[in-house]
């Protein structure tokens, strides 16, 4: 595949990634949009161009792992997933519904693909740190990305999630930081603050970049840029906003969970669409 | 088939190092086997461990939640990961990493707490885990063992690293006394009945088997005739041997060296008072800190004793309905 048309099918998916979370979310009426829709782009890199996965054996032993550290935006991964064929796309519409198989939080008990359980926060960095180091001890080549929140960085088992990942050298594990500026209370610097997010990724001995978080294109360049850096294990700072392409999410300050129904989901849905076709998607400014 | 030494006496090697020279042998088989420490595998007497296989153990130092979360991470690579440390940090302190990141996420952990109750000893009141048994009884699916010597942890051990699923080992770290002659075999799920008695039932376990039968043997002085459990199977709790006891003798003690509230005494009273109520005392901690000092002073102070247990039969059989 040429490169200029991966790149153009990652931003495409971005998309439709945002189109199907919004739905499904407005299915059952309400959930985590905010920071589901700010990773919408980091995942569309990942499962549009990045990990080797086969849908058709979500457990093959060899593919690259995702951790959802931030559990709490699964619907963004489940549509990924769905889109991926991991899943049917019916499955979407029984988000969070009592005996749904796509429970509020990643769910790696139900859901194909999902490759651990998250959703007590801080844990999830831990648990692909385990998976980084008993793949390499098994002599696999395969990566372990995993995506953390920035109000999560208020755990401190992050960190020494972070400790152990330097010490054990794990040069295969990418973590993503989803920095969306804000937390369920408010924004990071009224709630608790993790000040010098790239200073003490790097004070940890992780090779850290900065890059605009919905820019699939530049994440895309910077996953490239971590697997080729060896020696130590990466962090990319995703430099996001909560909401992000959605436009009503994008327009209160309080969206960690919104209700909303399928009538404002399918505005949403064309909003996000004009944006695409204007080519400045997902477009918006952080509030 | 069980058999029990005629004359009980400490044994000559401790628990840690049984318990680490047979994951070192088990692991020459099954490449899976892989340990995560936090800072206490001197104490916990798996340094051994890292110096034969330096690659397969992942000492995270003093990160006990990380290093629990990690092992669930381990596991779903296909690893077999036991981790180690004191009891307390084993239970308490990452008690929402056991349930989140091993047993929700469906992982298979071995967590193995070190030092439990009073045999913290000198670590005192801060350091001693009473609650463990029964915070952990708690998570769905979890099977909880506590060896009572090492020809028991030998044995059990082949059938922790050989079924899936999340496992709590309850260690004592130090010479145990010996109860168990060498090529006893023994079951996860299934108690040990070692000697009969239709009076009463005493169901003990660890540290307080052999304090179990010393009961039976003075109350037999008084000829009351005490039938003695080892329920090292605390988690799935043996039953239908419960039922049978509670059935044939009429009433039971338990005796534990952790609290009753959900412990053994917890775990047994539900049982019976659900099926077949039937008058039961219960030997334990209740409902108190720990404290510094020996074994057998902490043993005497929290009543975990032959003699108390003893009594408490007594009481259990003056229960019975004529």
């Amino acid at each position: 595949m040429k490169n200029n048309t991966r790149l153009e099918q990652m931003r495409r998916l971005s998309a439709d990634i945002r189109i199907w979370t919004v739905r499904a979310i407005g299915e059952a009426g309400f959930g985590h949009i905010g920071g589901s829709a700010s990773i919408a782009d980091v995942l569309a890199v990942l499962y549009g161009g990045v990990m080797e996965i086969d849908p058709q054996r979500p457990t093959w032993e060899d593919r690259d792992r995702l951790v959802l550290s931030k559990g709490h935006a699964a619907p963004a991964l489940y549509a990924a997933l769905a889109l991926e064929g991991f899943f049917p796309m019916q499955w979407l519409s029984t988000l969070n519904k009592p005996g749904t198989t796509l429970p509020s939080h990643a769910d790696g008990r139900l859901v194909p693909g999902v490759d651990m359980s998250t959703g007590s926060l801080g844990q999830g960095i831990s648990a692909a740190v385990g998976i980084a180091a008993g793949s390499r001890l098994q002599g696999r080549e395969n990566w372990t990305y995993c995506i953390v929140g920035d109000g999560e960085l208020n755990e401190g088992e992050v960190w020494e999630a972070c400790e152990a990942a330097n010490h054990f050298r794990l040069d295969k594990l990418v973590v993503f930081v989803d920095w969306n500026k804000r937390q369920i209370d408010g924004k990071l610097e009224e709630v608790s603050d993790p000040v010098g997010i790239e200073e003490k990724f790097r004070a940890f001995g992780f090779d850290v970049q900065t890059v605009p978080g919905h820019d699939t294109t530049a994440i895309y360049h910077a996953v490239r840029r971590a697997q080729e850096t060896g020696g130590t294990p990466h962090a990319i700072v995703l430099d996001t906003c909560k909401g992000m392409g959605i436009h009503f999410a994008e327009a209160v300050p309080f969206n960690h969970y919104l209700t909303f129904d399928r009538a404002m989901a399918e505005e949403a849905v064309a909003e996000i669409e004009r944006r695409y076709a204007r080519g400045t998607y997902p477009g918006g400014a952080c509030k | 088939m069980i058999v029990v030494h005629e004359n009980r006496a400490p044994e000559a090697v401790e628990m840690r190092k049984v318990y680490c020279d047979a994951l070192v042998e088990a692991a020459q088989h099954d490449p899976r086997i892989v340990t995560v420490d936090c800072d206490l595998s001197t104490s916990c007497g798996t340094r051994g461990f890292a110096e034969v296989y330096p690659q397969r153990a992942f000492n995270v130092g003093i990160a006990e939640q990380h290093g629990c979360a990690m092992a669930g991470g381990l596991a779903s690579t296909g690893l077999k990961p036991f981790f180690h440390s004191f009891a307390v940090f084993s239970s308490r302190r990452i008690y929402d990493q056991i349930f989140m990141s091993c047993a929700y996420a469906g992982q298979s952990v071995v967590i193995v707490g070190c030092d439990p109750g009073v045999t913290a000893e000198n670590n005192g009141g801060t350091h001693m885990a009473f609650e463990d048994v029964g915070l952990l009884r708690m998570l769905p699916g979890i099977t909880i063992l506590e060896p009572t010597d090492s020809v028991m942890l030998r044995a059990l051990l082949p059938q922790v690293i050989g079924n899936d699923g999340l496992f709590y080992l309850r260690l004592t770290r130090k010479k145990a006394m010996g109860i168990y002659k060498e090529d006893s075999t023994f079951t996860v799920g299934k108690a040990a009945v070692l000697c009969g008695g239709s009076d009463v039932t005493l169901v003990a376990s660890g540290l307080l088997v052999s304090e179990a039968l010393l009961a039976a043997e003075a109350l037999a002085q008084e000829g009351i005739r005490a039938r003695v459990v080892d329920m090292f199977s605390v988690k799935p709790l043996d039953e239908a041997c419960i039922l049978q006891c509670a059935a044939e003798t009429g009433a039971l003690v338990t005796a534990e060296n952790a609290s009753v509230l959900g412990g053994l005494g917890g775990a047994v009273a539900e049982l019976l008072s659900e099926r077949l109520p039937t008058p039961l005392e219960r030997v334990g901690i209740s409902d108190q800190f720990g404290q510094v000092g020996p074994v057998d002073y902490l043993k005497t102070h929290f009543g975990l004793t032959a003699a108390v247990i003893a009594e408490k039969a007594k009481r259990a059989i003056s229960r019975k309905r004529t």
